[in-house]
């Protein structure tokens, strides 16, 4: 039961979890396997990492872009500090908002401090999903400005750890075509 | 884009949270959906293998695990490519993406820690040779339920 309570063991199966899981029948087994324990401590262990609320989804990870949306807009929004709070609850609740963060501003080269991530099947729907934005939480005198992505250089998991050569399996399982 | 089968769609929107935590999870879904257990698998390695999925796994609340943050670099157009091979070579880099704007690369690092995190802008600032904006995450406004696909 030490292993358990292992950090290693915890970052080791972050990292798997996050770079994907195998495609077989049983895949918490063969993550068991890669990792040297039982296909119940790494059932306990994915259970403890959802209690601890460090996940936002388990699932299906798609890439839209082959889907048909087309168009990726990181709309970004200068927004008076002590109204952020509002506005960005106000942008997070519509569907076609995949991200809502607030960051810092970086001044005098960037002073944008809200940024909303849009999924659309072309630009003008983008554009379209903004004005909707600026209509319905009243942002009409915000500077906002829409960067499109043109090319995807890299697009994966995310790893934790600096790669180590036992984890080179891992590592190229995880290693997947741009999207 | 190519037709999805009613199987393909109903996958694509209806798993992409809750994967079952159990021995034979596909089997699971499977028995939601009404089909076998080998066409789940196969459905999902066919739509792996078209990069239409990244993978069956997991995504994670930004600096929950290790440090991260959102980088961004202006590089004149002719260089783009070479810096963002740079960017690249770096296994803290996960999303590396070209925008429009003078701000033209941007970049998502996770490191183990901060430290880790600040020696690698540091690095990249020194290879490429442009200064990186580090825009690291100050509040959520958003659940991640994933993204709801409009079939039409």
């Amino acid at each position: 039961m030490d292993m358990i309570r292992d950090t290693a063991f915890e970052t080791a199966l972050i990292e798997i979890i996050s770079q994907g899981l195998p495609l077989v029948k049983q895949p918490y087994a063969a993550v068991a396997e890669q990792l040297g324990c039982s296909e119940t401590e790494v059932l306990a262990g994915i259970q403890r990492i959802m209690m601890r609320g460090d996940l936002k989804r388990f699932g299906i990870v798609v890439r839209h872009r082959q889907l048909g949306y087309r168009a990726n807009g990181m709309v970004v929004w200068d927004i008076p500090d002590e109204r952020v709070s509002e506005v960005g609850h106000c942008i997070g609740q519509y569907s076609f908002v995949t991200l809502c963060y607030q960051r810092p501003r970086r001044l005098p080269d960037w002073h944008y401090n809200l940024f909303s991530m849009i999924h659309g099947q072309d630009r003008d729907a983008v554009t379209a999903q903004a004005e909707f934005i600026v209509e319905q939480c009243g942002l009409h005198d915000i500077e906002h400005s829409i960067l499109f992505s043109k090319r995807c250089f890299k697009q994966r998991g995310a790893r934790y750890r600096a790669k180590q050569p036992s984890d080179s399996n891992a590592a190229r399982r995880g290693i997947t075509a741009n999207g | 884009m190519r037709q999805f089968s009613r199987l393909e769609q109903r996958l694509l929107n209806e798993f992409q949270q809750g994967m079952p935590l159990t021995s034979n999870p596909y089997a699971d879904i499977a028995r939601q959906l009404g089909v076998y257990e080998t066409t789940v698998l196969e459905t999902l390695q066919r739509l792996q293998t078209e990069g239409v999925i990244s993978r069956v796994g997991a995504v994670f609340r930004p600096n929950r695990v290790g440090a991260s943050t959102l980088a961004a670099m202006a590089v004149p157009e002719a260089e783009l490519e070479a810096a963002a091979d740079i960017v690249n070579q770096f296994d803290e880099v996960n999303h590396n993406y070209e925008r429009e704007h003078h701000y033209n690369l941007w970049f998502v690092v996770v490191a183990s820690d901060e430290e880790r995190l600040q020696d690698v802008l540091l690095e990249i600032e020194a290879s490429c040779g442009y200064p990186v904006l580090d825009l690291p995450l100050l509040n959520e406004f958003f659940i991640d339920l994933g993204f709801d696909l409009k079939w039409t």
